[in-house]
């Protein structure tokens, strides 16, 4: 029924060259599902800093973007994924200024800024997940005929 | 791949001179390993060139995140070692409110509306009429 | 189409209401399109009318075939839920009220019955009542799910007006070659703020203003989260090359601004429009020139 073909993927995060992929999945996935042009450019943006995360401090892994709904309104989840050795001190990585790599230190304090939904799941030595939402709160797209 | 997109722009963004203001033209999504050649190759060009200014177009750029962020802001950072002032021109909106989002404010770079206006920015004439890095700005002429 | 009499050849009711309803969909239809819902719905023809209700009573059909007469879930609603939608919301658009819908929908019930019982002249009066009950169980879901998908489309009504009046109430000006305005009247919520700070922002990049002017004198309050939304915006305006100047804080306001401890640091800000109109103009290198000395006089 709804328009999820296009938006669900599991796209590797391996390389630089693998993130330009996952902005471009994510913004097209977000066109789809009927944001805004800001919020897509803050979706994409957020998604950029996570898979850079997991590139660099993770060691590589993967995104998963799924499709989600509530009520009426259409939503993106992304969920950054790797193996790496975890986040000690996750209060600590949260806040601005934070950084264990070269940043500016805005990678995940800042982007928590950037969507609604901002859930972190990482033990020390047991890899670490990023799942963050965002939801297509102003939907000026018609509907399409199904 | 199973995608349909256009493949990434890589490879080098060339660097165009004209007069003493060299002009860089960022397009589309780039490869965090082109923007640091780019960096590189900036620094090399205002060497060579003995370039005064650095009009980095970001007309065509959907997304600044907090590398290419840092990357501009370092690009800037060396020019000035170099004699040479850069301006980012060209910010789209959507760009410029996620990065004040994201907490990049650039507080270092100077900005113009359009390439146009950087030239004639980094070219001399009103120099003081956009803002400058950190706040107050000298009376009006 | 052929239209067999015989009917209640073994299968449940429910299967048996099924049948019905697919054989009979033509004169269903026919009927339907006379009654209220679907004749003030498809003005344009009665042609019109009559596909859409054809489609409903096979929806319906789906419905009764697969045993789920009273469960407004079932999957053979989602073939016509858009169709529902747009009828139950062109009704409401016209003033109805919700209830007169389910009113509407109800008066399907009568014909649709009538037709079933003429359509069982054979069958026993205990196989007539079962089937009119599980017709009747149909119809009623049938409301719900119309009521249901009335009631959220009214709800999309109300977030798109709310939208537009949001953009309505932020018009940007232009005030001179480089200079746009926002004068903001009433209160500035979250929501309204982004709108504010977008739609400024891209009329900058339409005008190559070089000064964008944020007039709250029609703000009643600022709080710490509007206070940050200017900052933000003057924030973005500075990055795509553009100054952002704040005019018109009334003394209420900078009396607050400064209990909360705000900090509008690096914001330039002026008493009035006027001012900062003046401000940007000397900044553009057009000076006001003053005849004599009364006023400012333009040109």
């Amino acid at each position: 029924m709804e328009t999820a073909a296009g938006v669900e993927a599991c796209l590797p995060i391996r390389s630089d060259m693998d993130l330009v992929w996952v902005r471009q999945h994510v913004r097209q996935a977000a066109a789809q599902l009927g944001f805004g042009l800001v919020d897509q450019t803050k979706l994409v943006t957020a998604a950029s800093e996570l898979a850079r995360n997991t590139l660099v401090h993770g060691g590589g892994g993967r995104m998963e973007a799924a499709h989600v709904v509530r009520g009426r309104v259409n939503g993106l989840r992304l969920a950054f994924a790797d193996d790496g050795p975890g986040i000690p001190d996750l209060d600590r990585a949260l806040t601005d200024g934070y950084t264990s790599g070269d940043g500016l230190g805005m990678g995940l304090g800042g982007a928590r800024r950037l969507v609604h939904e901002f859930a972190i799941d990482s033990a020390p030595g047991a890899g670490t997940t990023v799942t963050v939402t965002s939801w297509a709160v102003r939907p000026p797209h018609p509907r399409e005929v199904v | 791949m199973t995608h349909g997109f256009p493949p990434p722009a890589t490879g080098h963004v060339p660097v165009l001179r004209l007069g003493d203001v060299l002009l860089v033209t960022l397009q589309g999504d780039l490869h965090d390993s082109a923007a640091e050649q780019l960096q590189q190759d900036i620094g090399e060009a205002i060497t060579r060139n003995r370039a005064a200014g650095v009009v980095i177009d970001l007309t065509g750029v959907e997304i600044v995140d907090s590398f290419l962020g840092r990357v501009l802001a370092e690009i800037a950072a060396k020019a000035r070692l170099l004699a040479a002032e850069t301006v980012v021109a060209g910010m789209r909106p959507a760009v410029a409110i996620t990065m004040v989002e994201l907490g990049l404010y650039l507080p270092g770079l100077r900005t113009a509306l359009s390439t146009e206006d950087a030239m004639r920015l980094v070219g001399g004439g009103y120099a003081d009429t956009v803002a400058r890095p950190g706040g107050r700005r000298p009376g009006s002429p | 189409m052929p239209e067999y009499g015989a009917a209640g050849q073994g299968g449940s009711p429910a299967r048996e209401v099924g049948e019905f309803l697919l054989r009979r969909r033509e004169r269903i239809a026919q009927r339907w399109a006379d009654e209220t819902l679907f004749r003030t719905v498809f003005t344009v023809s009665r042609e019109e009318a009559v596909e859409a209700g054809r489609a409903v009573v096979e929806a319906l059909a789906q419905v009764a075939g697969a045993d789920r007469s009273a469960d407004p879930e079932a999957p053979g609603f989602l073939v016509v839920r858009d169709q529902l939608a747009r009828i139950g919301s062109a009704r409401t658009r016209t003033g109805v009220t919700p209830s007169q819908v389910s009113n509407d929908v109800d008066a399907l019930r009568p014909p649709t019955v009538d037709l079933l019982v003429a359509d069982l002249p054979d069958a026993a009066p205990e196989a007539v009542r079962e089937a009119t009950n599980v017709l009747t169980v149909l119809m009623g879901t049938l409301r719900l799910v119309v009521m249901e998908t009335a009631l959220s489309e009214g709800q999309a009504l109300i977030d798109r007006q709310r939208l537009q009046l949001m953009e309505v109430a932020t018009p940007v000006i232009k005030l001179w070659d480089g200079i746009v305005a926002v004068p903001l009247i009433g209160t500035l919520d979250s929501a309204r703020s982004q709108i504010v700070m977008e739609t400024l922002l891209e009329a900058v990049v339409d005008q190559q203003a070089r000064f964008a002017i944020l007039d709250i004198t029609g703000v009643p309050t600022v709080d710490s989260l509007v206070a940050q939304h200017l900052m933000k915006t003057v924030a973005a305006a500075r990055l795509m090359g553009a100054e952002c100047v704040v005019s018109g804080i009334r003394p209420a306001i900078a009396q607050t601004i400064v209990h909360l401890g705000l900090d509008l640091g690096t914001v330039v800000t002026r008493a009035s429009l006027a001012d900062a109109l003046g401000y940007a103009l000397r900044k553009l290198g057009t000076d006001i020139v003053t005849e004599a000395s009364h006023g400012a006089g333009e040109r």
